[in-house]
């Protein structure tokens, strides 16, 4: 029986949900993972990614020693073209060759030598070409540390607002609405209060796989608390067989669906007059662009029976505490901003929000995208949602990081999709990629390449050289969740500590280390006296942050050193606000904001007849890099697309077979799971599968407010294919789990 | 607040919280009552019975653990029947199972005086190793049916019912339905089974591999088996 050296707590590097971990070591090796059962998160429970997918961190591909490429070593000019190297695993020793010119080869250095590399090549292109060149995707996998160095570091330094992240590809036209409509942009109560629920929505979120353990809170709230659940999904996700009604909508067709029972609920006066009277504004405006949203009018567009429609809406809004939970199905989408303002006016007219058991709630869906967020890892905001182009906060920063008056930018920056889409002579001419995966998580992949090849000069801070990384020019290996301090802040704004479990392997060093060694060198060669970059421990980097971010004032690392506090914590003795909006909201009164029903850009055809949508599995993580090289990937080792079998039957296609997925922009070859999992006339795939890439197919139209993709719907067909056609033909999913 | 009862321990007078337990009660005045297939995030079911307490007027020792605590009830924690039942029930545990990872029962042992030779005839309960999917092993000689595992994968956390009892008296033990291999099941390897058992018999796949001698290095290279595989020409 094993004995561990040592028990390491600290917060899953997976989900939003952020379950407390217990990390068994023995010689600096993982070997079981436990949760504490009286946390107050996750009560003891975890998802396989918690409990058991820990093991990339000693994938043999990790890389661990700083790597550039040989042209910059040599001082010679970059080879033509930007060809992706991956490393290949020879005796540990990942330098691989590329085909194209030797000077394109990946060479081991010295941290030393890669940093100055890095400082001199950024340095060059700032002072030739200015900040609109440079760009920066943060991580919503790394700590709030990390974060809000990275920001720090590409507005304080190269004066750029350029500066974005993954929400933008996940939950950014929520964040948009929620801006708009209350002033603030997270979850308004926590997932501990789900029990408290009495009816409570689901929709376009399959929570079941996506957060876990917040869907085990659901399940308990159905089964022993007696709530009831209304899951609104194009697919028949595993909560559906706890739900009280399951409405089956069209891809899509959210804001139809949600004004219908807004319509239902205004109509049969189901609505909370004084809430309206004293807590929002708008109201005349609104019902009126409600009146075309009959119950009939969203039964043709979305599918769902108005006799539901109208039994939804009346069992949330007479419902005593009702609340809503959400996740991509509703933001990823060209009208994305309009979906989340669609569910955040049912909160408005029946008041289910302000209170324990309410709320309007997205499910974040990173384990820091909330935090990276906070950090100001956006190109509209400082840290707490300061915006750029307002004075008085640029005032405020340049205090705190010692900029001469004026010096920040007031120009809001680049989204994560612009700054690519801006890849080319006189746009963007320099990205620092940390820890994100574009080259997954894109939508249509193809052109995603074309603007990738189109840098002049690419970083890559990570812990494997990914698909994205695979075109960089330097690679900085930096180390995972298991080998740095700091915090992450989960779905429900709760801050909680990551720590040292073991030492980084080999040459890697923690993110934060890099940044201000970087900047330092950066600094330098602009002669530029900046900000503080000589930190001593992630605190003082918090510390610095909460300076100004008032949510955080009250945080530090010996008040969360147990449990973490949920913010806004403005002062070091508050408690922390599990329940926001009591009283008000940040912006004053709710805003009712007048929707219309736009159709998705890419509809079905007779050339295209299905509606692809895409999301995740249960076993899988996003792009890959982590869950990929884990044994979670033999417990799902290859891309399937759901059917039904009404549609596969017409198209002659059997569970198991082989088929060929075709868009208007890519094509994919993967076997079919002929399932009622999906309903009739829409296909699934989950985008962690680079060999079978759903983001080749799926359509870059944007959000126009948001700037988040169209991920959730577009139109392709499916043909069956050759066992031959298939990446990999010698694999076979063989899961029996729903 | 709820109402208080009064009710003797040990010979102590004490006051509990209505609709308490006996052992909370217990643990509340700081008496020691062992516990085995009780877990604070399980429903309890008085399976195993090392908690039994014996209660004045009661004919049989009461399982601590379901039995609620009653006005004027009294109570004894270790008397001599108590604990000649407690030692029986650990010998004849170790005379049909593999104890040697439950540290906690192996205490209770030492604790109670337990004698390993007790039955010396008793058929011990020896079953293959499961290792039949990538996260977690089941060693079957090391359960004791506390149940807890199935608990969980059922009502008490998971809801997703992969597990259950199977066969009858000696012969029970803890299967998938129809005995399919885990990754068949409706299993979502999500290991809350593998967080609540108190013997080893189950345990996470590298857990496992490291006490075979295997290295760390080795483990990691056995990840990538498959990926190996898939790079071959087909």
């Amino acid at each position: 029986m094993l004995k561990p050296d040592r028990i390491v707590t600290t917060t899953c590097p997976y989900c939003g949900v952020g379950c407390n971990l217990q990390l068994h070591v023995k010689d600096d090796f993982i070997y079981k993972v436990t949760s504490p059962f009286d946390s107050p998160v996750n009560h003891g429970n975890l998802c396989v990614k918690g409990r058991f997918g820990y093991d990339f961190i000693y994938h043999p591909k990790r890389v661990t020693t700083p790597l550039v490429r040989r042209y910059l070593l040599e001082g010679k000019p970059k080879p033509e073209g930007r060809e992706q190297v991956f490393a290949v695993s020879k005796d540990g020793n990942p330098v691989a060759h590329s085909q194209i010119s030797n000077d394109w080869d990946w060479v081991e250095t010295d941290w030393d030598t890669a940093l100055n590399i890095t400082a001199d090549k950024l340095v060059e292109i700032y002072k030739r070409d200015g900040s609109d060149a440079m760009a920066v995707y943060c991580c919503a996998k790394a700590t709030n540390e990390d974060n809000y160095l990275l920001q720090k570091m590409y507005r304080a330094l190269f004066r750029t607002n350029n500066v974005d992240h993954c929400t933008r590809l996940c939950h950014a036209g929520s964040v948009v609405a929620l801006q708009q409509a209350t002033g603030s942009s997270a979850m308004s109560n926590t997932a501990s209060q789900v029990i408290m629920n009495d009816v409570f929505i689901v929709t376009g979120s399959n929570t079941g796989e996506n957060h876990p353990i917040i869907a085990l809170q659901m399940k308990e709230a159905v089964k022993q608390y007696g709530a009831k659940m209304i899951v609104v999904d194009p697919r028949r996700i595993d909560l559906v067989d706890f739900a009280e009604m399951w409405l089956p909508l069209k891809p899509g067709t959210n804001v139809p669906v949600f004004s219908a029972m807004a319509h239902v609920i205004v109509e049969e006066n189901l609505i909370n007059h004084e809430f309206i009277a004293n807590r929002t504004e708008g109201y005349q405006d609104f019902i009126e662009s409600l009146e075309k949203f009959t119950p009939e009018y969203a039964e043709e567009i979305s599918g769902v029976p108005a006799a539901d429609i109208r039994k939804a809406a009346r069992m949330y809004a007479t419902a005593k505490n009702a609340a809503i939970y959400w996740g991509m199905g509703i933001s990823q989408l060209s009208h994305g901003t309009a979906s989340a303002l669609a569910l955040i006016h049912l909160a408005f007219l029946t008041g289910h929000i302000g209170r324990d058991g309410t709320g309007l709630n997205p499910l974040r869906g990173q384990n820091n995208v909330q935090g990276a967020s906070d950090m100001g890892s956006m190109p509209f905001h400082y840290p707490g949602y300061m915006r750029v182009d307002n004075e008085d906060n640029a005032v405020q920063w340049e205090k705190t990081w010692n900029i001469e008056a004026g010096g920040l930018s007031r120009k809001l920056g680049l989204t994560t999709t612009e700054i690519l889409s801006h890849a080319h002579e006189g746009g963007v001419r320099a990205l620092f990629i940390m820890g994100e995966n574009p080259m997954m998580s894109e939508p249509n992949l193809n052109v995603t390449r074309h603007h990738m090849q189109q840098l002049e000069f690419l970083i890559s801070q990570d812990i494997f050289i990914n698909e994205s990384g695979a075109f960089a020019d330097v690679f900085l290996p930096a180390t995972p969740f298991a080998e740095k301090e700091g915090t992450f802040s989960n779905t429900d704004r709760r801050v909680q500590r990551v720590r040292v479990a073991q030492p980084p392997r080999g040459q890697a060093r923690p993110d934060w280390e890099i940044i201000c060694d970087l900047a330092l060198r950066i600094e330098s060669r602009l002669g530029r006296a900046t900000a503080k970059w000589d930190y001593s421990n992630p605190e003082e980097i918090l510390r610095e942050m909460a300076s100004v971010n008032k949510d955080y004032a009250g945080i530090t690392y010996e008040r969360i050193d147990k449990v973490g506090l949920i913010y806004p914590v403005p002062d070091l003795d508050h408690p922390g606000t599990p329940t926001l909006f009591t009283e008000s909201f940040p912006r004053g009164r709710g805003k009712f904001i007048p929707l219309d029903y736009v159709p998705v850009v890419e509809e079905p055809d007779d050339e295209y007849p299905f509606i692809l949508t895409t999301g995740r599995v249960l076993e899988h993580w996003h792009g890959g890099t982590m869950t990929r090289n884990s044994a979670l990937d033999e417990a799902y080792p290859e891309a399937r697309v759901e059917m039904h079998p009404a549609d596969a039957e017409m198209h002659g296609i059997m569970n198991n077979m082989p088929v060929r997925v075709t868009s208007r922009r890519g094509e994919v070859v993967l076997r079919a799971t002929v399932t009622e999992k999906t309903s009739v006339g829409v296909v699934f795939i989950p985008f962690h599968f680079a060999e079978a890439a759903a983001n080749l197919l799926t359509n870059d139209a944007l959000d126009p407010q948001a700037k988040i993709p169209e991920f959730k719907a577009c139109a392709v067909q499916v043909f069956p294919a050759r066992e031959s056609d298939l990446p990999n033909p010698d694999i076979v999913l063989e899961r029996g789990r729903y | 607040m709820a109402d208080k009862i009064n009710l003797i321990v040990d010979g102590n007078e004490i006051q509990a919280e209505q609709g308490k337990t006996l052992l909370e009660v217990a643990r509340e005045y700081g008496k020691d009552v062992p516990t085995i297939c009780y877990h604070d995030a399980t429903t309890a079911n008085a399976l195993c019975r090392i908690c039994v307490v014996e209660v004045e007027g009661q004919r049989v020792l009461q399982p601590a653990c379901i039995v609620k605590a009653a006005e004027n009830m009294k109570v004894q924690t270790r008397s001599e029947k108590v604990i000649r039942s407690r030692k029986t029930i650990l010998e004849m545990l170790d005379s049909t199972m593999d104890l040697s990872e439950a540290a906690e029962i192996q205490v209770m042992m030492k604790d109670y005086e337990a004698d390993p030779n007790r039955f010396p005839d008793a058929e011990r309960r020896e079953v293959p190793v499961k290792d039949d999917n990538p996260m977690y092993i089941r060693d079957y000689s090391k359960c004791l049916l506390c149940w807890r595992c199935v608990q969980v994968c059922a009502d008490d956390a998971q809801y997703t019912f992969a597990i259950n009892f199977e066969g009858r008296g000696y012969e029970t033990q803890i299967g998938t339905f129809f005995d399919k291999a885990i990754p068949e099941t409706t299993c979502v390897l999500c290991g809350q089974c593998v967080g609540v058992c108190p013997t080893g018999a189950l345990k996470p796949k590298r857990e496992f591999l490291l006490e075979q001698g295997m290295s760390p290095n080795e483990i990691s290279v056995l990840n990538t088996g498959r990926k190996r595989r898939k790079e071959k020409p087909t």
